[in-house]
């Protein structure tokens, strides 16, 4: 017997990065060593040639949510603001590999977001209309359509939900998370970056209204600039220098199956019975279950939220009866009022915060890079994420994301 | 899946409850007296510590009666239940 | 060739099965597994590896095995099962894999189920730790829950031929196993594995029914079952993987775990070979050597990795003529669908079997998934439990005890511990066993590998991981084990690394020089052992997926032939179209017919909330926009009700029943919602008030009867009620008999023509309507769906919520600033409409669309641009279409939108993208009909 298509994954490079130890004082620190903080050290040393960084990890690079997402990249969101920075990151998807030198499995195999009630069809096609005028692809496809997409989705109308059409979304796709954070990872390193994993901040220090270090597990650092990527802790974090935020960190479980041959060739999202599932690489059904209700930073969900999210893959996907849940694990994410993430400066000179992506936080991954790079570099928000400031809660200016996107993975 | 205490049922599987995130926020005396910065702390800002948290939970599919609680975010686990009107009690996490 | 024993094992040798493997057929008998069926026959090659390709074999004889993948094919085909743990049946169809499984196109015929139980003490494991646990919680009265993954009790001591007390292993076990069986409050489950431990003493098990049954399987009975155990104690006794040392070229079949080769001798009555080298690091292969060569098995060559070998197992050897090669170690091996040769010390030993032992795992997921933290035995080469857990005990080789006495007293001291933690007294002491086992089981040297041609020394060898891979991981610079795991993909398998996780540290610690000690294994993750979809789906799927909701009057919308729309999970008709009619085509004749003479529909749906007490119209003051306790008994009012953060969250009528009670309605998809938040309200904030609020959807059928001949046949079928306009006000209510059946008759109109909303019990739903229908034949009565009330309620501008509304909009930008009190000093949501965003001009507001030309329908979900030009994008979008229809009234198409300054912009002509063409569209006030509303009183 010979080896199964779609078996192999690329080869890793021989070398990814040191462990320094953490220097006295660095320009800035970034603190979270997933996949946004490892972007945006990147972005900064590339960018704007800031390279006397630190990337401050409490336990090992990219091992919180990035290594416990779906990988879903796609950018058909219902608001301008939300289209904007979404756009802005696929982009960078889609020259992402050559810009790393990083085999990240970009696949832009397409994503359906299914429509199982008429306001579901209502709110899709409106979707489908504004993600054109903002120059996305996007088209409405009947259920047919979406059999000849993805022919092991159930269409008949028997069903309890039946599937009324979907959205689809040509360009986005998945790719290996691993990989994208390590080729920031890598390439960050190479530009000199630190990447200092095992050293938690345990305090942030201020003096006149500004930053001037952390305090870690491993001793305290001067900061001149710091950046707070910390996803699910950022509440814990922006505590210590008073700074309250409008988030509440859930659990949010994921799974995947066993090997199997392929025959899911694309992703498919449902809101309504909470299903969103694509087939990895190797052959694996990688699936996202809903959102634990309760504040939880234990990452470890209920497991009756798995036993709903088969029963509900199993309306959608008769065919993975028999397949097999391998892994279930929970990552921790921090989930805004209006399902929009929190970019920008703080009330604190030279403190920055990046947080609030909830589930979507992976497919922002370059563009959140980016745009936080250029905000930390130039102290000024980048036109992407002037919208998501945290002002806007105050102000009413909310980019409400729940309407359309409902769990906007 | 989570054992809670009801104070009124007693241990009841958790997917009866229905969350509802920080207890002791209570609604402003005067809404218009406040500032937008005062209104919008009430209406989307709340605790989301990594500890014990005072919480609030409903027994929807029970009693439907609301209670409070403080349980450790790190662990899940219930150190208490208490009423509503009730203040929040001493716990050791 | 048979490589079947003459006698032993517990299989029924009088009884044969036929089944076939890749296609040949092949026999074995009830009581083997696959796997054993197949060394039976001499088959040692399974599948190939899933990268390079290569043979794999049989490695270990239970769940832990990480190579033997097949796919089952009957009696329906079910991918990536490992052939040591699918039972034996007649008809049996498989296949090898090549590491990826495929799904079957078919529909699954099988049921799958699930049971809550609830227990004291739940023990993990019917080997000799669990068992005797379980006995002894049992004796103390507790309520005690037995899990085992095998088909029969025992544990590890299926796989020897040991003497307990001087008889029969099997019959120590029988013994306590029917004593189980007979306690009351006993509950033992074979074929159950225990797979995910979460809080609070959660435990999840698969039960798998029927699949060792094969074509005999019931149909009614669960294929399998998911237990839902909530324990108060529980004891793992979940035993101990043997693990291999790594060689070069250590993947080929024939090349197996010697306690697991010992397995399919004693429990399976078969010989891996004829002639088995055995490698080892400690005593217990000893015993698996003996016994095959007792069987028959030529023995050449035993290499102990240890420097000196243990002298009386040395002696017994020598008495059956096995050589014993201490301080030596296996470099290597021949052959490629089968071991042919090992070499050690430069030379190669010709052999057709080579048994590995490089010590012990306790079996520790379960223990870690409870949290409890692990310690790191040097001596065992292994992570153990380092903790005590308040609900948790570890008993038996889980824990690193590798003698069975001692395994066994751990188990009473567990079980006994358990049961008084649970709140029982112990009752008769469980006497332990004393074993006649030559091998007094000793830990050994801990290797992990030894070194060789690194790129064919597999670590994993299901995901083809090799000591090469793990030095490119640790040499690229990564130090923690999750990397090293993700770099390498070890243990992300199947198998989840249970004999590889292991080897992969101790590997990993010795290339960077740091001590296991410190070093953080992997995080055990469920499910233990895989789980189909299906078992975890269970009885939730197609009908039972989500509760269907249909009114009293639903069998008549069927008969009807209405076809139906999901809202929320009820069912209501959406239109009922007669022969050939399209969607238009009937909405456009059910339209006509309310407007012109008369029509109903079942509203039955619409969420129905009884709101009594003292304080009702205060609590209903804060809750609306509006001020409801002002309504006077026996009249009505529409109603708005915001989030706090100002937007629409729901709206409907609210009539004033008495003083102290008051009928509100809500929209139908969001009834329980509404309830929930003024419950939620109630509770936390205002319990002072006294209000009790009660859900009373389904009590009422709810039946407006629309169109300006609505008068005549509500009067026909009540003779006894004044219909008159003066005697029954619009926005007022009466009670009155209706066909016959006290009634609660409510003048509001969501159409804008005459109506009346006909409330009865639910039980007199259908004879109602059925009288209405009778009543209103001579006026041509016409039933219609959600569709058509839709387009009646669209044309008088009046919005549906979640249609018009998006959690974005406010009573404002909808037009219904007039329903939003100036006169109550608060209300939920009041303040936030003082924002600086709400308080913008230029927000988005409801506002009707007319296109230009009149037969062109704007499809729902548009976007509205300014210019007759699309520039390159992005777009400005000034906003979208959120309902559209033609309209039979106005003799012509029309949308509602919301529209950024949408109410200034009255009379512009603005432009809807429709595919590639721009619609150019006029904005008009959201009323297109009846504007002056004069059609409401008939």
């Amino acid at each position: 017997m010979s080896s199964p298509p779609g078996a192999h994954l690329p080869e890793h490079p021989d070398f990814l990065w040191e462990n320094p130890e953490p220097k006295a004082s660095y320009d800035v620190v970034v603190v979270g060593g997933g996949g946004h903080g490892l972007a945006t050290a990147y972005y900064l040393a590339k960018v704007h040639g800031i390279t006397n960084v630190a990337v401050l990890e409490k336990g090992w690079l990219a091992g919180g949510n990035m290594a416990r997402n779906t990988t879903i990249i796609r950018s058909n969101y219902l608001w301008d603001e939300s289209s904007g920075i979404y756009e802005h990151s696929l982009k960078l998807w889609e020259g992402l590999e050559e810009d790393l030198g990083y085999p990240i499995l970009f696949d832009q195999r397409g994503v359906l977001n299914l429509a199982h009630s008429l306001q579901d069809v209502r709110d899709s096609v409106r979707r489908v209309n504004a993600n054109r005028l903002n120059g996305i692809d996007a088209e409405w496809v009947d259920p047919a359509g979406v059999k000849e997409i993805c022919p092991i989705v159930n269409i008949s109308p028997d069903v309890r939900y039946p599937v009324l059409g979907a959205t689809y979304q040509p360009r986005a796709g998945i790719a290996k998370h691993d990989y994208v954070a390590w080729g920031y990872a890598r390439a960050a390193h190479a530009m000199g970056v630190d990447l200092i994993q095992n050293c938690e901040v345990t305090g942030l220090e201020t003096s006149g209204g500004r930053i001037t270090a952390v305090e870690t597990s491993r001793g305290r650092i001067a900061a001149g600039k710091v950046a707070l990527c910390a996803a699910g802790h950022s509440s814990v974090l922006a505590k210590m220098v008073g700074l309250r935020l409008p988030l509440a960190s859930h659990p949010l479980q994921a799974l995947v199956s066993e090997l199997l041959e392929p025959v899911h060739p694309t992703v498919v999202m449902s809101n309504a019975v909470h299903v969103y599932v694509s087939q990895a690489h190797k052959g694996e059904l990688v699936m996202g279950a809903g959102i634990d209700s309760y504040n939880g930073y234990g990452q470890r969900g209920s497991f009756h939220i798995i036993e709903q999210q088969m029963a509900a893959a199993l309306e959608l996907f008769p065919i993975f009866a028999r397949a097999h849940l391998l892994r279930t694990w929970a990552g921790i994410v921090d989930v805004s009022p209006d399902a929009s993430p929190i970019v920008g400066l703080t009330p604190v000179g030279g403190l920055y915060l990046n947080c609030g992506w909830g589930t979507g936080g992976f497919k922002a991954t370059p563009g959140v890079g980016d745009c936080f790079a250029h905000t930390i570099a130039h102290d000024k928000p980048h036109p992407f994420n002037e919208p998501f400031t945290l002002e806007r809660f105050t102000t009413g200016a909310l980019v409400d994301e729940h309407g359309a996107a409902a769990v906007a993975h | 899946m989570q054992l809670i205490p009801c104070p009124w049922c007693g241990p009841r599987e958790e997917a009866e409850f229905h969350y509802g995130g920080q207890a002791h926020v209570a609604y402003p005396q005067d809404p218009s007296a406040l500032s937008d910065e005062e209104w919008a702390q009430y209406v989307f800002f709340r605790e989301n510590p990594s500890g014990p948290f005072a919480e609030r939970w409903s027994h929807s599919a029970g009693c439907r009666r609301w209670f409070n609680a403080v349980r450790d975010t790190r662990t899940h686990d219930l150190l208490a239940v208490y009423r509503t009107d009730e203040p929040m009690p001493e716990v050791i996490s | 060739m048979n490589f079947r024993t003459p006698t032993g094992g517990a299989i029924d040798r009088n009884t044969v099965l036929r089944f076939t493997f890749n296609g040949q057929a092949l026999t074995g008998h009830p009581g083997d597994t696959l796997a054993s069926a197949l060394l039976a026959n001499g088959v040692h090659e399974v599948g190939s590896s899933v990268k390079l390709g290569r043979p794999r074999g049989i490695v270990a004889a239970g769940s832990e095995d990480p190579t033997s993948l097949v796919q089952v094919e009957t009696p329906f085909s079910e991918p990536m099962l490992l052939a040591t743990t699918v039972e034996l049946f007649d008809g049996l169809q498989a296949r090898g894999l090549a590491g990826q499984g495929r799904l079957s196109p078919e529909p699954d015929p099988a049921r799958y189920d699930a049971k809550h139980e609830h227990c004291d003490v739940l023990v993990v494991g019917a080997g000799p730790a669990g068992l005797v646990a379980a006995l002894t919680a049992a004796r103390s009265g507790a309520r005690v829950v037995l899990v085992d993954e095998q088909n029969q009790a025992g544990g590890a001591l299926l796989g020897v031929d040991e003497y307990l007390d001087d008889r029969p292993s099997a019959e120590w076990v029988a013994d306590i196993v029917a004593e189980l069986r007979t306690t009351p409050g006993v509950l033992v489950l074979e074929r159950t594995t225990a797979f995910g431990m979460y809080q609070d003493g959660f435990v999840l098990a698969l039960q798998k029914r029927t699949d060792h049954l094969g074509f005999a399987a019931p149909a009614s009975v669960a294929r399998q079952r998911v237990w839902r155990i909530r324990t108060k104690q529980t004891v793992l006794a979940t035993g101990a993987h043997e693990r291999p040392v790594v060689f070069a070229d250590n993947d080929r079949p024939g090349i197996m775990l010697a306690s697991s080769a010992r397995t399919f001798l004693h429990r399976y009555g078969v010989l891996p070979g004829w002639r088995a080298v055995v490698f080892t690091t400690n005593d217990s292969a000893y015993c698996a050597a003996i016994d095959l060569a007792e069987s028959g098995v030529d023995i050449p060559l035993i290499v102990d990795a240890r420097l000196e070998a243990p002298a009386r197992l040395a002696t017994e050897c020598a008495a059956r003529g096995i050589e014993v090669r201490a301080g030596h170690v296996v470099t290597g091996t021949e052959g490629s669908a089968r071991v042919t040769g090992v070499h050690v010390a430069g030379q190669t030993v010709p052999c057709d079997t080579l048994l590995v032992s490089g010590g012990w795992n306790p079996v520790v997921n379960l223990f870690s998934q409870a949290r409890g933290k692990l310690r790191y035995d040097s001596e065992l080469g292994a992570f153990v439990p380092g903790e005590e857990l308040a609900s948790v005990r570890v008993a038996g080789s889980a824990t690193g005890e590798l003698d069975l006495n001692a395994c066994a007293r751990q188990g009473r001291d567990a079980g006994a511990a358990a049961a008084v933690a649970a709140g029982f007294t112990p009752g008769g002491q469980v006497p332990l066993p004393v074993s006649d086992s030559r091998c007094t089981q000793r830990t050994g040297l801990v290797l992990w590998r030894v070194p060789g041609d690194e790129d064919v020394s597999f670590v994993d060898l299901q995901r083809d991981a090799t000591v090469t891979d793990v030095l490119r991981a640790t040499g690229a610079g990564l130090r923690s084990l999750e990397h090293i795991k993700r770099y390498t993909t070890i243990g992300t398998a199947h198998d989840q690394g249970k004999t590889s996780g292991m080897i992969a540290a101790g590997i990993v610690a010795e290339a960077l020089g740091v001590e296991l000690a410190d070093q953080r294994p992997t995080t055990f993750r469920p499910p233990y052992t895989s789980v189909s979809f299906a078992a975890l789906a269970g009885r939730n799927r197609g009908e039972l997926h989500d509760p269907v909701r249909v009114t009293a009057i639903h069998p008549w919308h069927v008969a009807h032939g209405a076809l139906f729309e999901n809202v929320g999970q009820w069912k209501r008709p959406w239109y009922y179209p007669r022969d050939g009619e399209d969607l238009h085509a009937a909405v456009l004749r059910e339209c006509r017919a309310a407007r012109e003479s008369v029509g109903m529909m079942d509203g039955s749906t619409l969420g129905k909330i009884d709101v009594q007490g003292g304080d009702a119209g205060k609590f209903l003051d804060m809750l609306y926009t509006n001020m409801m306790s002002t309504v006077k008994v026996g009249r009505i009012r529409y109603g708005v009700m915001c989030g706090v953060d100002g937007m629409v969250i729901d709206d409907g009528t609210v009539i004033r029943v008495g003083e102290e009670r008051f009928l509100v309605t809500t929209t139908t998809g969001n009834a329980a919602r509404i309830l929930d938040w003024m419950e939620e309200w109630l509770q936390t904030e205002w319990p002072h008030l006294d209000v009790h609020c009660t859900s009373v959807t389904e009590h009422w059928a709810t039946i407006p009867l629309v169109g300006p001949k609505s008068r005549d046949v509500l009067a026909a079928v009540a003779p006894s009620l004044d219909v008159s306009n003066e005697a029954f006000e619009f926005m007022t209510w009466q009670d009155a008999v209706v066909a016959g059946v006290p009634a609660r008759v409510c003048r509001i109109s969501f159409s804008g023509e005459l109506a009346y909303e006909i409330n009865v019990t639910a039980w007199h739903g259908l004879a109602v309507w059925e009288a209405l229908m009778e009543a209103g034949s001579p006026y041509g009565i016409t039933p219609y769906g959600t569709e058509t009330m839709h387009v009646l309620r669209a044309e008088k501008g009046y919005p549906i919520i979640g249609q018009e509304t998006d959690a974005t909009v406010t009573p404002q930008d909808l037009g219904m600033a007039w329903a939003v009190s100036k006169k109550k000093p608060d209300f939920i949501g009041k303040r936030s409409f003082a924002r600086v965003e709400n308080l913008r001009t230029d927000r988005k507001q409801l506002v009707g669309l007319l296109p230009v030309d009149p037969t062109v329908l704007l499809p729902e979900g548009s976007q509205i641009v300014e210019t007759d030009r699309l520039p390159e994008p992005p777009v400005r979008m000034l906003g979208h279409v959120t309902s559209s229809y033609p309209s039979a009234a106005l003799g012509r198409t029309f949308a509602l939108a919301l529209v950024r300054s949408g109410r200034e912009r009255i009379g512009e002509t603005l432009y809807v993208p429709v595919e590639d063409e721009l619609v150019p569209v006029t904005v008009t006030d959201s009323v297109l009909y009846d504007k002056e509303g004069a059609r409401r009183d008939g």
